[in-house]
């Protein structure tokens, strides 16, 4: 060829690596479909990047924490630099962390931005279901990605509440001791689940050691491999995009994997990276030295487990305690800390996990759906997500009332009592909150597609009557408001054909009917064309100022403003 | 925003539904992609020179500090105290910060001003497979049966998934009998508290005269001996006290006549809800306040629960002295220590 000679070097280097590799993997093939691949631009799409990349701060940050750290419950005596606990007897878990902290140059910053990214880790991935939830994102045909997803939070947590117990120190000793009275607490088989935990009695000397397999080998492990799975099959699905011109259920509209992609990608993993490091250089976290090494008499005050594991302290502490522990047939069933410990926390999850089956049979809607739901548009929805939520916060609260109770000099007694009639009476008047305040959003997006933007501008007719002008919305802007289809309560069969036969399935089907009535009983429709055209030929003169009118200049619009639009609408 | 524009909008917007011949469509159309607004950088060739030098010098910030955390690392070791260990510790992670947010603002400055802007749309398919390529696959798989003759041949289908159900036995076998350790669950009943096991202090092990024990002091105590054990950790799990002198005309009730010793009860340390220490006494309402949850228990009153998820109340140890007056246990406790468990009462 007669440019080679124009073409660098470089570039002849990386033709000769590609044709090497593509003749031995066909590779060509994958690049050339990769490369273009169109990944959809929303910053609420980010919330899932962040966990994968705080996850890859905690693999890379986690490795350098391997090279120092002991896993081992043997005995030591700490000679160091830290003054205070020179001489004092720990297990050699704790001295290493000591040693990661005080001797290890950048060991200290490792060690904080490996927490802050757990804790950051956790965080997006909270707020990535929320996400994918609020717009429905889980739906057909994503249910199994869904169901990849919250496997990766159950394993998230398991990460962190097993790396957060590897310093051993008096916290997460106690943290430990906790896990395991709820351990003991399930019927039958608790005593065994607590041995079988611990090795014998608690604490016994093999449990660090058997959490740092489970930390840095099983759990990462098979968050990689599920990682893995959960990116392979946005691939395939294609992701996700929010309604707008031109989007629509077959296409997929955004930026090429390469370039684009890639650089922004790859640059927000740096940026995520870089903030971390500031939080590990800048805020103290788990200062174990202040802590000191388990041991099973002291315990302190105001002591908080990190943020993901509030909810269950939370609820361990709102229990009431008084005649929950039941005695049948001489064997013992303590309600009082299944019901929070066990039983709450494995319906919630369980719900979560099968939320998008549920939601799959009570609309009873098999078409895949590939454009992302605006949260006001399906206000049960949204309205149990924010009941969720709001029994998810109220919980968190409880697990720092102790923290509350001395910040704000109140009683803890009260603030217990406060917090128990919450959690019963909040999620029910969030979730009735939530729905109105969706369906007025909807109404408002109408009124908007219906008599376009105000735009301050008064104009008084001949008469005399001010008016406001109206700039009617744009075909684009429209579009994102009247996009969404208008939803309908399934239709009930009756319960006997034609021939008087009882249907078989009727009762499921009467379920099905009262639930889905439950979802779409209430509804605001998008605007139709019709509707458009006859608000328009309504407040014509809203909008065209004819020549009678004579305009008196911007007068701000709340002071004059006759919004003749709202009014016809209402009328 | 001008009376032209309004106009000129609404004109369309009624000339597309009006003039149109025919009935209103049920539903609005998708107006597809809206025209692209080009940026800055793509009409102003100096704008996008100095895009381009802004990008390169956000990589020479992350340059700078990754320079900046080899010279903190050599600069700034922790040393030997705290201060000295937060100075390294800051230094290096703000110039670790550069170092990494330099790269990535750099990046992602470049793909916003310099890379295409321009939407590209990629066509969706369903997700399911075409018919022939099911009808494929289906075909394949029966082929592969009938060949192996599964069907056929019953006898082997049974064999096949006996053997495959039981080999995980091999493994979980000898680890179900290794992973609890000798599995002996009723180590719960008891603690070393034994008739006449001194009470001492915790963590020094000096033992305690009834004398040296002042009205409303509390003491935190563990059973003499404890260190010679071989397990002390787990004995002291169980084990530890929370001692107090009360007034003997505040003293309620206790758990069993005689148990306490001229005012003096002993209760164990070990929260009755999850097992938690319960450290918190409070002098003048003689309760004991657990951290982890706030059980509060009376110990003026038998340590009976007054508030919190706790159920039960904390056993009391019986306490007396002996012959040289220091303290001693009578027993020990008469009801296992520490949460409730299914078989707790049998
Ligand atoms: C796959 C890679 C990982 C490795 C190799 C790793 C390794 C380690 C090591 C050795 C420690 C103990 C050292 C110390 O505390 O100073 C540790 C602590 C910890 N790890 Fe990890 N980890 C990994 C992933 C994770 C994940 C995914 C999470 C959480 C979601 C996590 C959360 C924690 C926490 C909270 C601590 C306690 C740190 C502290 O006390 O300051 N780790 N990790
Ligand atoms: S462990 Fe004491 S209140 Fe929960």
């Amino acid at each position: 060829m007669s440019q080679n000679t124009t073409q660098s070097r470089g570039a002849t280097a990386a033709a000769a690596t590609a044709d090497y590799l593509d003749q031995r993997t066909g590779i060509g093939i994958a690049v050339k479909n990769f490369a273009r691949k169109v990944f959809p631009d929303h910053w609420s799409f980010l919330l899932g990047e962040i966990a994968l990349y705080s996850f890859l701060v905690l693999v890379l940050t986690g490795i350098f924490l391997t090279f120092f750290f002991v896993p081992s419950m043997g005995m030591t005596v700490y000679e160091g630099p830290f003054a205070p606990m020179d001489g004092v007897e720990m297990s050699e878990a704790f001295a290493s962390v000591l040693n990661i902290s005080f001797e290890v140059t950048g060991g200290l910053l490792i060690r904080q931005i490996h927490h802050w990214a757990a804790l950051l880790f956790i965080a997006a991935i909270v707020t990535h279901m929320m996400r994918v939830f609020f717009t429905g994102a889980f739906r057909k045909p994503r249910e199994v990605n869904w169901l990849v997803g919250f496997v990766l939070m159950l394993l998230g947590l398991a990460a962190g509440f097993s790396g957060y117990s590897l310093p051993d120190d008096v916290l997460s000793g106690n943290g430990l001791r906790i896990a395991d009275g709820v351990a003991r607490s399930i019927p039958i088989v608790g005593s065994y689940a607590s041995f079988l935990l611990f090795g014998g009695e608690f604490p016994g000397e093999v449990i660090i050691p058997r959490l740092y397999a489970v930390h840095i080998l099983l759990v990462p492990g098979l968050i990689l491999a599920l990682v893995g799975l959960h990116l392979l099959l946005v691939v395939l699905h294609k992701h996700t995009h929010y309604a707008g011109p031109g989007r629509t259920e077959r296409n997929v509209v955004g930026y090429p994997l390469f370039p684009v992609y890639v650089a922004k990608a790859g640059g927000f993993f740096f940026i995520v990276f870089g903030v971390l490091a500031l939080m590990g250089a800048t805020m103290t976290i788990n200062p174990v030295w202040n802590y000191g090494p388990y041991d099973p008499s002291p315990v302190s005050a105001g002591a908080q487990p990190d943020w993901y594991m509030l909810f269950l302290e939370g609820g361990l502490r709102l229990m009431p305690g008084q005649g929950t522990e039941w005695v049948i047939a001489g064997f013992t069933i303590p309600m009082n800390i299944l019901v929070p410990g066990v039983i709450i926390p494995g319906l919630l999850f369980t719900v979560l996990g099968a939320y998008p089956f549920v939601e799959a049979w009570v609309t009873g809607d098999r078409r895949e759906h590939h454009i992302a739901e605006r949260p006001r548009n399906n206000p049960v929805r949204t309205g149990v997500g924010v009941a969720t939520l709001t029994a998810f916060f109220v919980l968190v609260v409880a697990g720092s009332n102790d923290i509350l109770a001395t910040h704000f000099g109140l009683s803890i007694n009260d603030i217990t009592w406060v917090l128990r009639v919450a959690l019963i009476v909040a999620p029910p008047v969030a979730f009735w909150a939530t729905k109105r305040i969706c369906l007025g959003l909807q109404r408002k997006d109408r009124e908007l597609v219906l008599h376009g933007h105000e735009t301050g501008r008064i104009v008084r007719f001949a008469s005399g009557e001010y008016i406001e002008v109206h700039r009617p919305l744009d075909e684009y802007e429209r579009w994102v408001r009247v996009a969404h289809e208008p939803k309908r309560p399934v239709a009930l069969l009756p319960a006997y054909d034609e021939r008087g036969v009882r249907r078989k399935g009727y009762r499921r089907d009467a379920l099905r009917a009262r639930v889905s009535r439950i979802f779409f009983e209430d509804r605001v429709d998008p605007v139709t064309p019709a509707e458009l055209v006859a608000a328009q030929a309504h407040g014509e003169h809203d909008a065209l100022p004819s020549a009678s009118a004579e305009p008196v200049g911007a007068l701000p619009a709340a002071e004059a403003a006759v919004d003749r639009g709202a009014d016809a609408h209402q009328a | 925003m001008s009376t032209e524009h309004s106009q000129s909008t609404e004109l369309t917007a009624a000339a597309t539904h009006r003039d149109v011949a025919g009935p209103l469509p049920e539903r609005f159309e998708n107006p597809g992609l809206e025209p692209h607004r080009p940026r800055l950088t793509d009409e102003d060739p100096g704008a996008a020179r100095r895009a381009t030098r802004q990008v390169a010098a956000l990589f020479g910030v992350s340059v700078l500090g990754t320079i900046g955390v080899i010279v903190a690392h050599v600069a700034f070791p922790p040393g030997d105290s705290v201060a000295s260990m937060r100075t390294s510790n800051l230094l290096l992670g703000a110039a670790l910060f550069l170092s990494l947010i330099g790269i990535g603002t750099a990046a992602v400055h470049w793909a916003k001003t310099l890379m295409s802007d321009h939407e590209v749309v990629e066509a969706r398919h369903p997700q399911k497979s075409s018919p022939e390529v099911r009808e494929g696959a289906i075909a394949v798989l029966r082929e592969g049966a009938e060949d192996s003759g599964i069907a056929r041949r019953g006898v082997l289908k049974g064999a096949m998934i006996s053997a495959l159900a039981l080999f995980p036995l091999g493994l979980a076998v000898p680890l179900i009998g290794e992973v609890g350790g000798d599995w002996n669950v009723g180590a719960f009943r008891h603690t070393m508290w034994k008739r006449g096991t001194r009470l001492t202090r915790d963590p020094s092990g000096t033992p305690i005269k009834a004398e040296d024990v002042t009205v409303g002091s509390a003491f935190h105590v563990i059973p003499d001996g404890l260190r010679e054990q071989e397990h002390w950790i787990e004995e002291k799990a169980k084990a530890v006290v929370l001692m107090v002198r009360l007034d003997p005309a505040d003293l309620k009730s206790e758990q069993g006549e005689g148990w306490s010793y001229d005012g003096i009860v002993a209760f164990s340390k070990i929260c009755t809800h999850v097992g938690c220490p319960v450290a918190l006494y409070e002098q003048q309402t003689h309760h004991l306040l657990c951290p982890c949850h706030q059980s509060t228990f009376d110990i003026a009153d038998g340590a009976r629960v007054v508030f919190g998820p706790a159920s039960r109340p904390l056993p009391q140890l019986p306490i007396t002295v002996d012959d040289e007056g220091y303290l001693v246990a009578q027993s020990d406790f008469h009801e296992p220590i520490g949460p409730s468990y299914w078989e707790r009462l049998k």
